[in-house]
């Protein structure tokens, strides 16, 4: 095969619920693969918080929609001769066979490169799937679609009990089951034909219970074939893979079991002609004393069947990357412009190549993070739905260790497998043992109590051998518990995984008295290598994991060095936005040479490819393994306080910066802002005293202790007013107050959440909200750019459409703004990145001036940087880490202020994984919900505008029909966009009172009624796709249409039409349509690299 | 508890818990990358006079059976693992790693870094070692240095079959007669070969070419097995006299023997090439083939006659991993096709050979066809 001469890369778009980091893990390694084969590379992603859309990693970058007249237009201008669309997930391979089925492939000669659409089909198609398994006889699960009774009954005959019965077209799986028995049989399968829409379901033969075990598989062109890694999973068949906990490589597979499943999935890969990677999922027969089954005779081989392939990069292969420390996305990129896989040199050892299949000689461990610490009231069963945002994972030589190690990464308040849910008392069965998040530790619990580990194996699925490593865990709590703690027995509890702060709390000491006797007898960890080969090969990969064994490997890196300081797992409040300044923050530090140290748990990211810094460290970010690292950097035993590398924790979001306090504490060296400067800005009091010096405004507010302090507050205040706790992290817990009797409930909660400590009580403030990110050297303040936020105050940052630069700012508004951000970077010593979030209020007379208000100040990088260097070209982490080093602003050619105003708007918009999340409120507030973002450019702000809404799903199409149900409050300030609305051809619905006021305006409407008043009511609407937007306001949290409002939204989510709950982002929806209405063709705006646009030519 | 000891020739000293029988065992110190097959491993009688370190951490996950075995018993002097698991769970599990250690009289080591061990080797080469449990680390080194060294013995008579055998016992259906040469056989190599429809034979290692000829084998296969080829004067002869009077597989030493027979010497790896991972280019289709290998000695290929190519390399460092014959019927391999344990992507092989065989029976004349 010809190689290529131009390739286009297509992204996975933003970060939602099942397509996350590891896409930009695995496109950035694209690019870069591209660039060592000499083949040009042009990528388009709509998702700016990410590495690959750096202009130095592609070629060429386009931030734009991932639509197929963006695409075609793309395609159009940069004509590549191949099209690589395995790296960017679900969207990836989608966008390829729409611009296949649309002609635009063959019309421009754009050769799909690595994975034929065939395969693509063969792998998607259900039948399609099975019919290429029959050919090469693999197995596939007995399943058949069936339309009535007679039928099922048939069906039943050949697929057998249990079945598994799955009506179409449901949400969320609604009207289906599992049959164990044929009355059960019947009525399940007659729920799901009247649940199903058309009468029909899917009868399949139940594997739940089976073991699940993924291979990674690599295929080149010349039919060379082999498995990166092998995976089981902790929980069985059942629960989606990324929701399971994983173990590489597999632990309960004897060899033959091993091979033979490692053969089928080489079969799949080489009779689908994939040239590249693939993801093959297996059920195995498990125990069949906990999960029954018919065991054969003699030495027969157990039966297995083939669930699912990804014919490209997926998850499980940036995992299985990680795991292996083998590039799947590179070797697959390679691969895909016609290299073979022994023309591949293999990275790790530079001695052998891409040929081989790696050997493991440690446990590998993910456990996936899921959000219902922020969505407490959200559906927590585990099922075929994935609800995890992100994952963690973690190495070491025991299971027991990875494990333990891998619980302390997902950083969920600290809690180690030690937690319990305090309902779960003694006697009481309200364990969860069904599959949820909380699953592994309800089962330590069971354990602890001496559950029988095979009725506990029957009934969770959890293969017994695993049981018995959670018993081997708790073996050894109850040792420390009742013994001395002696030499021997730390050393053990710490090859098991313990964490000085669990042996504390069991052994009843400090953490730092346990710390103190490590030290002591000697017990510290040492750092071992991933090499892809089991320590056969000489490796140069400085990628390293703990473990408490004999031979430290990660000597003392010499020289110049510093630590930087990830962001752990992708979670809501903490996404993708950090890992890139982490990244950003280690090039930096290398360009100012010093040797760079990253420390991160996500297996998803680019941070934690071995080739991002000089050294990985795969390790949890908690005290305990960051203070054991800069000890392991400072040459070990003891060391001074002057030999510890200074540590970098502006980068890694809130995680990071959690850990300044320790750090500082145990006098390891920080750069960048203080402790101090950390603590003043994060402790309320304290911050109040310092704006208060500076002359600063902050909405006005006060701590209370008890509620009825809270209401007269809020009285002298005058509502709206917005309570938390005082510890919130994230918005977490956080209230709009419209009235006295929603303060007095939610006061009551947020005082029991706060545990004693006071409840904050601000004045809300429903003006402007604006953000800057700014880099402060102790002189000057470099503030690279304004962000305008289009929601009003009191929607989260993080969930607001924010458009740079501030477009509908006054100039003294932005002097304002800059002089504040000044004043504050100087006054509070900040070195390096700053964000402020301020709230602006019209003025109150025509003549007067608009008051500036502080929200809030965050010493360090912050969710926008990538999205503000990007649109201004400011390296900003880049600058931020210099000035950490010493080098001031001014030495690097910036002066203090305001950047120059590029000659383009962007617009961020918010994107959400509601539609996964059954159960959880899409309502905009305090509290962020979103998981991703993508980026909207163009000379103007309607264009910009128009492209953020198209890659965040929001985007309108005219004449469709909306349901509009508003809360009294925005009544007013909805009339022109419902104008618009009825102008735009759409069909108007309303609710009761919204309808009322629709008619007295004299359009026309269809009233309908709530939802259990008769029909049509609002969910009759959405449900027969009447309407195709829904604009929905709510009044308040604790008032009757709130909760008539959330089922109203969750109908619309699941729908999967767009729901505007702010009456901000719902007039910038219809004020863009309205914009693009004017023109034929639909919305106008330009495609072009973004570089193009900042230099001025868009 | 007292500490296990492993005592290298070079007086490295790494202590574990004992696992298996509590005896003292000496033999070369090597390492296997495979994760999985334990049993097989154990039981491979290539790991004859060998103490045998696995470098996945977790071994004995899944018990032991009565299927997963490749000889008669553990043939490995000693086992080191980081960790034995001592409550495996499998259906087919029948005891656990401890057990079947104890059982087969064979000591082991647990809780050792497997991994500095493993580097040790890696830097230094594989070495003698003593494995002991209730003398001093010296004492086991000044034993050490007593005892011959690993080079020294032919482990080949102890392994092989005391007299012939035909596999499956008693039944004797299956159109072709393959006779396998027990140079320390491992069972799977008879279990394909009847599963694809051969009678098996076994003979002794000291079995000669005419007494071979003299049972009209359709095809001869010279086995894999332990230690230096440079021993195996015997079977040398005897592969000597097969060449030529019919078709001819020699695996892993089979091949070595075979290299010997057409003017190679072979010498002493460094590490040797242990594992399930190996990659193999076929030469002449540029294929490449991930193969499971045991061996610590190699074929160098400068002495080989004109009449022989060598088919197969390793893609690593390139050391002859496969010989053919031009005008013979004869294929050598220095891997394991027949896995077990390890990947089956190079069962095509055995039926390559059984071509060979074939064209061999039909008096072809084209003896070296190849056909996949």
């Amino acid at each position: 095969m010809d190689k290529p001469s131009k390739v286009l890369i297509i992204g996975s778009g933003p970060i939602v619920i099942g397509q996350a980091a590891e896409f930009d893990y695995a496109g950035t390694q694209a690019c870069k693969a591209m660039r060592e084969e000499g083949v040009a590379s042009i990528l388009v992603n709509s998702n700016p918080a990410t590495i690959m859309t750096d202009e130095d990693v592609a070629d060429v970058v386009y931030i734009e929609p991932i639509s197929l007249d963006v695409v075609t237009r793309i395609i159009e201008r940069e004509r590549p001769d191949g099209l690589l669309p395995t790296l960017g997930g679900q969207t990836g391979l989608n966008m390829a066979v729409a611009l296949h089925d649309a002609g635009v492939l063959d019309r421009y000669n754009v050769r799909l490169l690595g994975t034929p659409l065939e395969a693509i089909r063969k792998a998607e198609d259900r039948d399609l799937f099975r019919r290429m398994l029959e050919e090469i006889g693999e197995p596939a699960p007995a399943s058949e679609i069936v339309t009535d009774m007679a039928q099922a009954r048939a069906a039943l005959g050949r697929i057998g009990l249990p079945a598994v019965i799955r009506p179409a077209y449901t949400l969320g799986g609604t009207g289906g089951g599992i049959a164990h028995s044929e009355d059960e049989y019947e009525r399940v399968v007659e729920g799901g034909l009247r649940a199903s829409p058309i009468g029909q379901v899917l009868v399949e033969q139940s594997l739940l219970g089976w073991k699940e075990v993924e291979y990674e598989v690599m295929r080149d062109g010349a039919g060379n074939v082999i498995t990166v890694c092998n995976m089981e999973n902790f929980d069985p068949m059942g629960v989606h893979t990324g929701d399971s906990i994983v173990v590489a490589p597999s632990q309960t597979l004897s060899d033959k079991e091993y091979q033979m499943l490692r053969s089928a999935s080489l079969n799949i890969i080489s009779a689908l002609g994939i040239e590249g990677g693939c993801n093959v999922q297996l059920a195995l027969a498990p125990n069949p004393e906990t999960t029954p089954w018919a065991v054969p005779p003699g030495d027969r081989l157990p039966p297995y069947y083939v669930i699912e392939v990804n014919p490209r990069v997926s998850r499980s292969s940036a995992l299985a990357s990680k795991a292996t420390g083998y590039p799947i996305a590179r070797v697959a990129s390679k691969i895909a412009v016609g290299r073979t896989l022994d023309e591949i040199p293999n990275a790790v050892t530079r001695k052998t190549t891409a040929a081989f299949e790696p050997a493991l000689d440690y446990v590998v461990v993910k456990i996936p993070r899921w959000p219902f610490d922020k969505f407490p009231f959200g559906d927590r069963a585990l099922g075929t739905q994935m609800k995890a945002t992100g994952e963690v994972m973690a190495i070491d030589r025991t299971f027991e260790g990875a494990l333990q190690k891998a619980v302390r990464s997902l950083e969920i308040g600290g809690r180690s497998l030690l937690w319990e849910d305090p309902a779960w008392k003694e006697g009481h069965e309200e364990r969860p043992m069904h599959a949820t998040d909380e699953r592994l530790w309800s089962i330590m619990a069971a354990v602890r109590r001496g559950a029988d580990l095979c009725a506990l194996s029957r009934q969770t699925g959890v293969d017994v051998w695993f049981l018995h490593k959670l018993a081997n865990i708790v073996a050894m709590e109850k040792r420390l518990l009742s013994e001395d703690l002696t030499p021997g027995l730390l050393r053990r509890a710490k090859r098991l995984g313990f964490s000085d702060t669990q042996i504390g709390t069991l052994a009843d000491r400090l953490p730092e008295q346990v710390r103190d006797l490590r030290a002591r007898w000697d017990i510290r960890p040492v750092y071992k290598m991933v090499d892809t080969c089991a320590a056969e090969f000489d490796a140069a990969t400085p990628y390293f994991y703990s473990t408490y064994e004999q031979e430290n490997e990660a000597l003392q890196e010499p020289g110049k060095k510093a630590l930087v300081i990830g962001s752990g797992p992708i979670r809501i409040g903490q996404g993708i936005e950090f890992d890139y300044c982490s990244v950003h923050a280690s090039w930096a530090l290398e360009r100012a040479g010093y040797r760079s140290i990253m420390v991160n748990s996500n297996p998803e990211t680019v941070s934690t490819d071995f080739d991002t810094s000089d050294r990985l460290y795969f390790e949890p970010l908690d005290e305990e393994s960051v203070r054991d690292i800069l000890e392991n950097e400072a040459g070990g035993a003891d060391p001074d306080a002057a030999d510890l590398p200074p540590s970098i924790v502006q980068f890694g979001g809130q995680t990071a910066i959690n850990l300044a306090a320790p750090l500082h504490a145990s006098a390891a060296p920080i750069i960048g802002s203080s402790s101090e400067t950390i603590d003043l800005a994060e402790d309320r009091k304290r911050f109040e005293a310092f704006l208060g010096e500076l002359g600063i405004p902050q909405p006005p507010g006060a701590a209370v202790l008890r509620v009825e302090d809270a209401m007269t507050t809020a009285e002298a205040l005058g509502y709206p007013v917005l309570v938390r706790p005082s510890y919130v992290l994230g918005g977490r817990a956080m209230e709009i107050v419209q009235n006295p009797t929603e303060l007095a409930r939610f006061a009551q909660q947020a005082a029991e959440a706060s545990g004693g400590k006071p409840i904050l009580i601000d004045k809300y403030l429903e003006g402007k909200e604006v953000e800057v990110d700014a880099i402060c050297d102790g002189e000057r303040v470099l503030v690279p750019g304004i962000m305008e936020h289009i929601e009003r105050a009191g929607v989260h940052s993080g969930d607001s459409l924010a458009v740079y630069p501030g477009v509908h700012l006054t100039h003294a508004e932005v002097e304002v703004i800059v002089d504040y951000t000044t004043r504050i970077g100087l006054a509070l010593g900040v070195r390096g990145l700053m964000n402020v979030q301020y709230v602006i209020m019209p003025a109150e007379t025509p003549a007067g001036d608009s008051n500036v208000y502080v929200l809030e100040v965050n010493p360090r990088g912050s969710r926008t940087v990538p999205f503000l260097s990007k649109v201004t070209g400011v390296p900003m982490v880049r600058v931020a880490v210099n000035v950490m080093l010493g080098q001031t602003l001014r030495e690097q050619g910036y002066e203090g202020g305001l950047w120059p105003r590029q000659p383009l708007v962007a617009v961020k918009a918010p994107v959400f994984s509601m539609s996964k999340l059954i159960g959880v409120d899409t309502y905009l507030g305090p509290e962020m919900k979103s998981t991703g973002e993508v980026m909207g450019i163009d000379a103007t702000f309607p264009a910009a505008l128009a492209k953020a809404l198209i890659s965040a799903d929001l985007a309108l199409a005219a004449g469709g029909g909306v349901l509009l149900s508003v809360a009294d409050r925005h009544k007013t300030q909805m009339l022109p966009v419902i104008h618009h609305l009825h102008d735009a051809g759409f069909r108007l619905y309303a609710t009761e009172g919204t309808a009322g006021m629709i008619a007295a305006l004299g359009l026309p409407v269809q009233r309908v009624t709530k939802r259990l008043q008769g029909h049509p009511n609002v969910l009759d609407v959405i449900a027969d796709g009447s309407v195709t937007c829904v604009i929905n306001t709510p009044e308040g949290r604790y008032t009757g249409t709130l909760r008539d409002g959330f089922y109203i939204r969750r109908a619309a989510t699941e729908k999967r039409i767009p729901c505007f709950t702010s009456p901000d982002t719902a007039r910038a929806a219809v004020d863009a349509l309205v914009a693009a209405m004017g023109r034929p063709g639909g919305p106008s705006y330009q495609v072009r690299p973004l570089a193009e646009y900042r230099d001025g030519s868009a | 508890m007292s500490d296990a000891l492993l005592v290298l020739e070079d007086g490295t000293v790494f202590a574990g818990e004992p696992i298996g029988a509590p005896v003292r065992a000496h033999g070369e110190v090597v390492f296997t990358t495979a994760m999985t097959g334990y049993q097989e491993a154990l039981t491979d009688p290539s790991f004859a006079g060998q103490v045998l370190v696995m470098t996945y951490p977790l071994q004995g996950n899944y018990g032991v059976n009565d299927f997963d075995v490749e000889s008669r018993r553990i043939q490995a002097r000693a086992f080191i693992v980081r960790e034995g698991c001592e409550t495996p769970v499998h259906w087919r599990a029948q005891g656990t790693l401890h057990e079947y250690l104890l059982g087969n009289g064979v000591p082991g080591i647990a809780g050792i870094d497997t991994r500095a061990l493993t580097r040790k080797l890696r830097t230094a080469g594989v070495m003698m070692g003593a494995v002991t449990h209730d003398e001093t680390a010296a004492l086991a080194l000044a034993r050490l240095r007593e005892l011959p060294p690993y080079g020294a013995t032919d482990f080949v008579p102890w392994v092989s079959a005391r007299k012939a055998y035909e596999y499956p016992d008693g039944q004797s259906a299956g159109a072709r007669h393959v006779v396998v040469l027990d140079l320390g056989v491992k069972y799977n190599i008879l279990r394909v070969l009847h599963r694809l429809g051969c009678r098996v034979t076994v003979v002794p290692c000291q079995t000669s070419a005419e007494e071979i000829l003299a049972m009209r084998p359709d095809g001869v296969v010279l086995s894999p097995g332990p230690g230096d080829p440079a021993l195996l004067g015997y079977a040398v002869e005897t592969a000597n006299g097969l060449v030529g009077k019919t078709p001819l597989m020699g695996i892993c030493l089979g091949h070595q023997v075979l290299g010997e027979v057409f003017g190679a010497k072979t010498y002493k790896l460094k590490f040797g090439h242990r594992g399930a991972n190996h990659p193999v280019r076929d030469e002449e289709t540029g294929r490449v083939y991930i193969t499971a290998q045991n061996h610590g000695y190699a074929v160098d290929d400068a002495g080989l006659i004109a009449d022989v190519a060598v088919s197969h390399r390793n893609v690593n460092d390139g050391t002859v991993e496969g010989l053919r014959h031009r005008r013979e019927p004869v294929m050598t391999i220095q891997y394991h096709s027949e896995a077990s344990p390890g990947p089956l992507d190079n069962m095509y092989l055995f039926e390559r050979f059984l071509a060979m065989v074939g064209e061999g029976m039909r008096q072809d004349q084209t003896a070296s066809g190849r056909r996949t």
